[in-house]
C-alpha cells in the first residue's frame, strides 16, 4: 500500500501534488469563506483559455529542443503590434481579430526565424540567453512605443508623445471569443469560444506533431545525435520550433487581451514568459519533455491557483496582495524546482 | 636514446612559450562590449551637452556607490559559477538588517555598523542556501540564481508585507503600515543611516586622483622593468605597460583639470566609501594568493580535476557564494547610505542585473572577471545612466527614451555578453573536437 | 621466489553480478622495475586497476577475492585515497591537468606548500597564502628527475601533449610516499621521439627505486623496458614470463588466441574475382578517440568485412566517417560514385545504413516507441509511412503498425508490443530495434559497430545469427566493426585489423593467431621488415 502510494507521488509529482492540494484547500476554504464558487469556476475557465494559448507556445520550443522558451516576450510584442495594427485600421468584431492574428503572423516568423538563428549559436544556455533576449526586446519596444507612427486617438495619449499604457478593446473585439457560444450553467459561466479557440490550436498542434515536419523535429530535440545520423538537420529542425514558438506567443498575446480588454504595453510582456513556462511545469512538463496535456493541465492548475487564492487572501488578510506573492513564489518556486532536475540528470 | 632527442623538445620548448604580440584584431573581438559601450558613451556626452562638472560629479558618486555591489561578483566568477544574479538575496539581507537598525532607531555611523553586523548572520544563511541550490544546478548556476533571486524575492515581500505585524511583533508607526501590519513601501533615512560613510570625510577629487595615480605609476612601472627580463612573466608586459599609460594619464589628467580653474576641480568624493571598496580590491587580490583562491580558481577551471585531485567541489562552491553573499549585503547598505531612502520592495530588485551589466560591459564574461573590469564597467554603465536621459531628450525630445534606452543597454549587454560567450565556447568546442591530432 | 615485492597481487577475482571478469590473477611488481600488463580490450586490466585503487565501482558491486600485499604486508584498500596512502599513483590515460594553471600549480595541486601570514592566523589553514618559490623548488626537481625540459613556471595550455604527459607524471613521483606507479598507455598519445623520452624517464624513475606497472599495446615497448610480463585475457591470467625469455611473436599470440566457434559451416568460395561494392581511398576522419588517419580498403559485393583492432585505433571513426557523422577527407566511391562528406542524408538515400556502436545515444529515441523507432529513417529520408493531404502531411498509423509488426517478427524482438518504448527494452532487443531501422531503409550495405557490445551471451549469438541470416538471404553486404576478435572470425569473411588510424592488414578469419596479436599491437609491420613473420 505505502509503495503503491509512493509509486504514485513518483508518477505524479510531488510538485504537482502539492500544487493540487493547495488549490483544493483553497477551494475548500473558499466554500467555508462563503465566497461565490461559480464565479470563482468561471474566472479559472476564462483565465485558463486566455492564458492557454501562450502556455502551449511552449510546446514547439521543448519539442524542438531549444528548451523553454524563456523569450517568449518576442513573439508577444509581435502580437502586440498586430493588434495595434488592427485598432489603427479601425476594425471592429471578428474582422479586427483576424487581421491583428494575420498582420502578426509575418512579423513573428520573421522574428522567430532570426531568433532561432541565434539560439543554434548559444546551444547549452538558451535558456539565460533567452531570458535577456526577451528582456531586451520588451525595453527596445518601449522605445518603440514611443516612436511608432500610429494616429488613431485610442491608441494614442491624447497628449504628450507616444502610445497609451493600455489600449482598450471595447467596441473592438473585446470579449470576442469569451462571448462566442457562452452558456451558463449551475450558475457558472462557460465562455465556450474562448475554450473551443485553445482547444483547436491544441488539436493543430498535435497534427502538426504527427506530419513528418513535426516528427523530425521532435526527433531533432529529443536526441540531436541520434537525429543527425538520421540525416535530419537539427538547427533547422530548431528554427522550425522557435519560430513556432514565436509565433503562438503572438497568437496567443492577442486571445489574451481580447480576454482582458486591453492591449498591455511597456512593462507588461516581460514577465508574461515565465508565467507560461511555470504553468507548463506544473502541468508536468519538463525542459524536453512536453505534451498537450501538460498545456491544458497545467494552465488549469496555475490559473485556478491564482484566481482563487485572490479572494481567500483578501478575506484572510485585508492589506496588501497576498495572491501576488503566492503567484512569485509559486511561478519562481516551480521553475527553479525543474532546474535543480535538469542537472541532475533526472529523466 | 633521451639524448639523441633532446634538440627535438628544444625545438618544441622555444614555441610554447607565448610571445607577447599584439593582435589587434583578437583584442578588438574579445573587448567587443565594451568597445561599443565606449562609443555610445562618446556620443552620448556629446549629445547630451552637460556641463563637465556635472556628470563628473555624478560619476563620482555613483562610482563609490555602486563599485562595491559589482565587485561582489568577482569571487564566484573565479570559483567558475557565472555571474551572481542572486546577489539580489544579499541585498535583501543587508536590507533586513537595516530595517532593524531603523526599527531600533540606531542611527549614524553606529547604525550602519551595526546593520553590517546583523546582516552578516543574514547573509551567510542565504549564501549557504544558495551554494546548495547552485551545487544541484551545475552548469546552469546564472539562470538559477536568477530565478532563485526571483524566488527569494516572494518570501521577502511575505515576510515584509505579512509576517510583520502578525507573527513578529513591531510597534513601529513610521516603519509599519497604518494597518498595523507590513513594512511601509518607502523608508526615508534621513533621520537614519544617511551619509553614515560618506559624510566622515570628503575632500577634493583631484588631488587624490593625482596621488593615487603616482603610486600606480611608480608600481607598474617597477613590475614594468622586472617582468620584462623574465622570459615567462613577459607575457604580461602589455597589462604592465598599459596601467603605466593609464597611470601617467591620470596624473596629466589631474593636474591639468586642478590647473583649468574649472568647476570640475572643485569636485569632492567620499573619503571613507572608497576606502572601502579599496579594501574590498585588496581582500579579492589577497584571497587568490591563498589556498582558498587556488581551490577557487581549480574548481573554477575544472571541477572534475579538482575533485580527482581531492578538493571538496562543493564546499568551495558554497563558501564562494558566501563571501559573494555577504560582500553584497555590506554593499547594498553603501549604495542606500549614500540614496537616503529605502524602497522596501524595490530597492534590491534591479541589483543584481546593474551589477552583472556593469562588470560585463567592463569586459568580464562569464568565466572571467578582474577589478579593473569591474571598475572600467562601473563607470561606462553610471555614465551612460547620467548621459542617456539628457541626450534622449536632445535627440528625439523626450526624456523618457533615453530612461528607456538605458533599460534596454543592461539587460540588452547581459543578452549580448552571454550570448557571444555562449558562442565562443560552442565554436571553441567544435574547434577542440576538429584539431584534436 | 622469496625476493620481497613492491606489490604483490595474489589470485585477485572479481565478478560482476555473476559474470566472473577476473579469474585468479596475480601480479608481482620489484622495486626499480617495469612491470608490463598486456591484454586486449576487456581482458580484464582495467578492473584489475580499479581494485588497486579502491575505486568506489568495485566495492559498491561486492568487492574482491585475494589479496594485496605491500611491502609483504596485506593492505586494504578501499577508496582511492588508501591506493595514494600507500604509494601507489596513477598517470591517467586523459589528462589531469589545468590548462590555465602553470607547470607548477598543476604538479602541486592540492597540493600546495602555504606559509602563514595576519589573517590565517585568525581564519585558520585556507587563508595560508601559496609559497610560490618553494612550490616551484619541489617542482623543478620532479621535472629535472624525469630528464624532460620544461619551465615550470609557465603556463600549460598550448604545451604539446607529450609535455602534458610528464606533468602529470611528474606531479605523481613529486609525491613523497610514491613506490608504485601505473602507466596506463601512456604512449598511445604520444609521437615516436616522445615515447622514446618516456622510456627513458621511466628508467630514471626506476632508478629511484620506484616500481613501475606499464599497461600498454605496443609490444616493441615492453620488450625494450619490461623486465616482467603479464598477459591477460578474458579475465584470465594466461602467462607470466620475463621479457629475456620470450619474444614478440609469442606474446602476441597469446594475447589473443582462442578458440573459435565456428558460427557457420559454410566456407565460401573467395577465389572468384570479387566485385567491389565500395572502395575507401586515403580516408581520414576528425572522430575524437577514434581518428582514422588515411585508411585504404575495398568492400566486395556480398560478404561481411569485418573490422577489427584495439579501442581507441580508429576502427570506430571508419563507418562513422563514411556516414557523414564526422568530418572526413579522401574518396569513399560507392559503386563507382564518389560519396560526398558530412552529408549523412545523402549517404542514407544511396542506399547506405548504420547501425551505431552507441546503442543509447545515437541509435534509439529512448523515450519514443518501437514503432517510431523503426520507421523514422525511413519516414524521413525516403517519405515512406506518411499520408499526404495536400501538402500536410500525417503519420500513416496502420503502415506504421504492420511494418513495425512485421520486423517484431522476423528478428524476433522480446517486447510487449509495438508501442513499447524501446527504453525498456534489454540491450539485445534495443539492438534488434536498430538493426530493424536500419534495414526499414532497404540498405544496398549495411554497417554494423559494435553489435553486441554490452549485451548477453544469449542475445549476442541472435544478433549475429540475425546479420548472418540478411547476408545470405538477402545477399546485403555487412560492414562489421567489433573489439571482439573472435566474434569477427566466426562471421566475416575477410577482416582489417585497424592499428593507430590505419589499416594494418586485411586476414582471413582462420589466420594464426600470432598475426592476428602482431597486427593489433601494431607490431606485425615490423616483425615483417626484419623477416620473421610466419603463414
Amino acid at each position: 500500500m505505502k509503495e503503491r502510494f509512493q509509486r504514485f507521488i513518483h508518477q505524479f509529482g510531488l510538485p504537482r501534488l502539492i500544487i493540487l492540494s493547495f488549490f483544493l484547500a483553497l477551494l475548500v476554504s473558499a466554500y467555508f469563506l462563503k465566497l461565490p464558487l461559480n464565479s470563482l469556476v468561471s474566472d479559472t475557465l476564462v483565465r485558463t483559455g486566455m492564458n492557454g494559448v501562450l502556455v502551449l507556445a511552449m510546446v514547439p520550443g521543448i519539442h524542438s529542443g531549444i528548451g523553454l522558451n524563456f523569450g517568449l516576450p518576442l513573439g508577444i510584442v509581435c502580437g502586440l503590434l498586430g493588434g495595434l495594427v488592427s485598432i489603427e485600421m479601425n476594425l471592429i468584431g471578428i474582422n479586427g481579430f483576424i487581421i491583428a492574428i494575420l498582420v502578426s503572423l509575418p512579423i513573428a516568423a520573421v522574428i522567430g526565424y532570426l531568433y532561432g538563428l541565434m539560439l543554434n549559436r548559444v546551444k547549452g544556455s538558451e535558456m539565460l540567453v533567452a531570458t535577456y533576449v526577451g528582456f531586451s526586446a520588451v525595453s527596445l519596444m518601449n522605445i518603440a512605443w514611443l516612436l511608432l507612427p500610429f494616429h488613431s486617438p485610442e491608441i494614442k495619449w491624447p497628449i504628450g508623445d507616444g502610445l497609451r499604457t493600455t489600449i482598450t478593446l471595447t467596441g473592438k473585439y473585446d470579449k470576442l471569443l469569451n462571448n462566442f457560444l457562452d452558456f451558463k450553467i449551475f450558475g457558472v459561466m462557460v465562455p465556450t469560444g474562448l475554450l473551443l479557440f485553445f482547444l483547436a490550436m491544441c488539436l493543430l498542434m498535435f497534427l502538426f506533431l504527427r506530419t513528418r515536419t513535426g516528427v523530425m523535429m521532435s526527433a531533432a530535440g529529443i536526441n540531436p545525435k541520434f537525429a543527425a545520423a538520421t540525416g535530419i538537420q537539427v538547427d533547422r529542425a530548431r528554427i522550425i520550433g522557435t519560430m513556432l514558438s514565436t509565433i503562438l506567443g503572438a497568437v496567443g498575446i492577442i486571445v489574451y487581451s481580447q480576454s482582458y480588454g486591453f492591449f498591455q504595453l511597456y512593462q507588461a510582456p516581460m514577465m508574461m514568459g515565465f508565467a507560461a513556462v511555470a504553468a507548463i511545469l506544473i502541468g508536468g512538463a519538463s525542459s524536453h519533455k512536453a505534451t498537450l496535456m501538460h498545456v491544458i493541465i497545467g494552465t488549469f492548475l496555475f490559473q485556478g491557483l491564482l484566481t482563487v487564492s485572490l479572494p481567500v487572501a483578501n478575506k484572510i488578510v485585508t492589506e496588501g496582495n497576498l495572491s501576488e506573492i503566492a503567484r512569485i513564489i509559486v511561478q519562481n518556486g516551480i521553475i527553479l524546482y525543474s532546474l535543480t532536475k535538469v542537472s541532475n540528470g533526472g529523466d | 636514446m633521451t639524448d639523441q632527442n633532446k634538440p627535438l623538445l628544444e625545438d618544441v620548448k622555444t614555441s610554447v612559450i607565448r610571445k607577447p604580440t599584439l593582435n589587434l584584431k583578437q583584442i578588438a573581438f574579445d573587448n567587443i562590449v565594451t568597445i561599443i559601450f565606449v562609443v555610445i558613451c562618446f556620443f552620448g556626452l556629446i549629445l547630451a551637452k552637460q556641463p563637465a562638472a556635472f556628470v563628473m560629479n555624478e560619476l563620482v558618486l555613483r562610482i563609490a556607490r555602486n563599485s562595491f555591489l559589482v565587485l561582489s561578483l568577482i569571487i564566484p566568477v573565479l570559483a567558475g559559477m557565472g555571474l551572481n544574479f542572486g546577489i539580489v538575496i544579499g541585498a535583501m539581507a543587508g536590507q533586513i538588517a537595516l530595517i532593524a537598525v531603523t526599527h531600533w532607531q540606531i542611527t549614524g555611523m553606529k547604525g550602519f555598523l551595526l546593520a553590517a553586523l546583523i546582516s552578516v548572520p543574514f547573509a551567510l544563511l542565504f549564501g549557504w542556501l544558495t551554494g546548495k541550490i547552485l551545487n544541484k544546478t551545475k552548469g546552469q548556476e546564472m539562470i538559477t540564481s536568477m530565478i532563485l533571486g526571483f524566488f527569494a524575492m516572494g518570501l521577502y515581500q511575505f515576510l515584509f508585507l505579512f509576517l510583520i505585524g502578525t507573527l513578529i511583533p513591531m510597534d513601529n508607526p513610521v516603519l509599519v503600515l497604518s494597518g498595523g501590519v507590513g513594512i511601509k513601501n518607502t523608508i526615508d533615512l534621513k533621520d537614519g543611516i544617511l551619509y553614515a560613510l560618506d559624510g566622515i570625510y570628503k575632500t577634493r577629487f583631484f588631488p587624490a586622483l593625482a596621488g593615487f595615480s603616482v603610486i600606480t605609476a611608480v608600481f607598474s612601472l617597477f613590475k614594468v622593468f622586472r617582468v620584462r627580463k623574465d622570459e615567462i612573466e613577459r607575457v604580461r608586459l602589455p597589462k604592465y605597460l598599459m596601467y603605466t599609460v593609464l597611470s601617467l594619464t591620470g596624473i596629466v589628467f589631474s593636474v591639468v583639470v586642478l590647473n583649468s580653474k574649472s568647476l570640475v576641480a572643485m569636485i569632492k568624493f567620499p573619503v571613507a566609501t572608497i576606502f572601502s571598496i579599496l579594501m574590498l580590491c585588496a581582500f579579492n587580490l589577497f584571497i587568490v594568493r591563498t589556498k582558498l583562491g587556488q581551490d577557487f580558481r581549480t574548481v573554477g577551471q575544472d571541477m572534475h580535476v579538482a575533485k580527482v585531485s581531492g578538493i571538496n567541489v562543493d564546499r568551495v562552491r558554497i563558501i564562494s557564494i558566501m563571501i559573494s553573499t555577504v560582500l553584497a549585503a555590506w554593499g547594498q547598505l553603501i549604495f542606500l547610505q549614500n540614496i537616503g531612502t529605502l524602497n522596501t520592495y524595490g530597492s534590491h530588485e534591479q541589483v543584481g542585473m546593474f551589477a552583472v551589466a556593469s562588470i560585463l560591459i567592463g569586459g568580464a564574461s562569464v568565466n572571467k572577471a578582474t577589478i579593473g573590469q569591474a571598475i572600467l564597467g562601473t563607470t561606462l554603465f553610471h555614465l551612460m545612466f547620467i548621459i542617456s536621459p539628457f541626450a534622449g531628450k536632445n535627440l528625439f525630445g523626450n526624456a523618457q527614451i533615453g530612461e528607456y534606452f538605458r533599460v534596454f543597454v543592461a539587460y540588452g549587454v547581459i543578452g549580448l555578453s552571454l550570448g557571444l560567450h555562449a558562442w565562443k565556447t560552442q565554436i571553441q568546442a567544435k574547434r577542440k573536437q576538429l584539431g584534436e591530432e | 621466489m622469496s625476493e620481497p615485492y613492491v606489490l604483490s597481487m595474489q589470485d585477485i577475482q572479481k565478478d560482476y553480478f555473476g559474470n566472473k571478469v577476473l579469474k585468479g590473477v596475480t601480479i608481482n611488481a620489484r622495486a626499480g622495475e617495469v612491470h608490463a600488463l598486456l591484454g586486449e580490450n576487456g581482458a580484464g586490466k582495467s578492473t584489475l586497476m580499479n581494485i588497486l585503487f579502491g575505486m568506489p565501482v568495485i566495492h559498491s558491486t561486492g568487492g574482491y577475492g585475494g589479496k594485496i600485499m605491500i611491502d609483504g604486508k596485506e593492505v586494504q584498500i578501499k577508496s582511492p585515497k588508501d591506493a595514494m596512502e600507500h604509494g601507489i599513483g596513477m598517470v591517467h590515460q586523459e589528462f589531469m591537468l589545468i590548462p590555465g594553471f602553470t607547470v607548477t600549480e598543476n604538479i602541486k595541486l592540492n597540493r600546495e606548500i602555504l606559509k602563514s601570514n595576519v589573517v590565517s592566523a585568525l581564519f585558520g589553514k585556507s587563508m595560508k597564502t601559496l609559497d610560490r618559490k618553494a612550490m616551484n623548488a619541489d617542482a623543478r626537481q620532479a621535472i629535472d628527475t624525469l630528464g624532460v625540459d620544461i619551465n615550470e613556471r609557465q603556463g600549460v595550455s598550448g604545451m604539446p601533449v607529450g609535455y602534458m604527459q610528464f606533468i602529470e607524471i611528474a606531479r605523481e613521483i613529486d609525491k613523497k610516499n610514491v613506490r608504485l606507479l601505473v602507466f596506463d598507455e601512456p604512449t598511445a598519445v604520444l609521437t615516436e621521439s616522445e615515447a622514446d623520452t618516456l622510456l627513458a624517464a621511466m628508467r630514471r624513475i626506476c632508478e629511484a627505486g620506484i616500481a613501475i606497472l606499464f599497461i600498454t599495446h605496443r609490444l616493441e615497448e615492453v620488450m625494450a623496458i619490461a623486465r616482467d610480463i603479464t598477459i591477460l585475457r578474458d579475465g584470465e591470467q594466461v602467462a607470466a614470463l620475463e621479457a629475456a625469455h620470450t619474444n614478440v611473436m609469442e606474446i602476441a599470440a597469446m594475447m589473443v588466441g582462442r578458440e573459435i566457434e565456428a558460427m557457420h559451416s559454410e566456407n565460401r568460395d573467395v577465389t572468384k574475382t570479387p566485385e567491389i561494392l565500395m572502395e575507401i581511398k586515403d580516408f581520414k576522419v576528425q572522430m575524437p578517440g577514434e581518428q582514422v588517419k588515411g585508411v585504404s580498403l575495398e568492400v566486395h559485393k556480398g560478404e561481411i568485412l569485418g573490422l577489427g583492432g584495439l579501442a581507441g585505433q580508429g576502427k570506430i571513426g571508419i563507418a562513422n566517417g563514411i556516414m557523414g557523422l564526422y568530418p572526413s577527407t579522401g574518396t569513399v566511391l560507392f559503386k563507382g560514385e564518389a560519396l560526398p562528406s558530412s552529408q549523412p542524408e545523402v549517404i542514407l538515400k544511396k542506399g547506405i545504413a548504420f547501425v551505431s556502436e552507441d546503442r543509447r545515444g545515437v541509435g534509439l529515441l529512448l523515450d519514443s516507441s518501437i514503432e517510431d523507432n523503426i520507421v523514422i529513417s525511413s519516414m524521413h529520408i525516403h517519405k515512406r509511412y506518411i499520408k499526404k493531404y495536400g501538402p500536410v502531411t500525417q503519420k500513416n498509423t496502420g503502415e506504421i503498425r504492420d511494418h513495425a509488426n512485421r520486423m517484431i517478427k522476423d528478428l524476433d524482438i522480446r517486447c510487449t508490443g509495438p508501442e513499447q518504448p524501446s527504453r525498456r527494452l534489454s540491450g539485445g532487443n534495443q539492438q534488434k530495434v536498430c538493426i530493424a531501422r536500419a534495414l526499414t531503409l532497404n540498405p544496398e550495405i549495411l554497417f554494423v559497430s559494435e553489435p553486441t557490445r554490452g549485451i548477453d551471451i544469449g542475445a549476442k549469438k541472435l544478433v549475429l545469427d540475425t546479420l548472418i541470416k540478411l547476408n545470405r538471404d538477402h545477399g546485403m553486404t555487412i560492414v562489421m566493426t567489433s573489439s571482439e576478435l573472435a566474434e569477427l572470425r566466426s562471421i566475416c569473411d575477410r577482416i582489417a585489423i585497424v592499428t593507430e588510424g590505419k589499416i594494418e592488414g586485411v586476414l582471413a578469419p582462420n589466420d594464426s593467431d600470432a598475426n592476428f596479436g602482431l597486427m593489433m599491437s601494431g607490431d606485425y609491420g615490423k616483425v615483417i621488415e626484419k623477416g620473421e613473420a610466419i603463414r
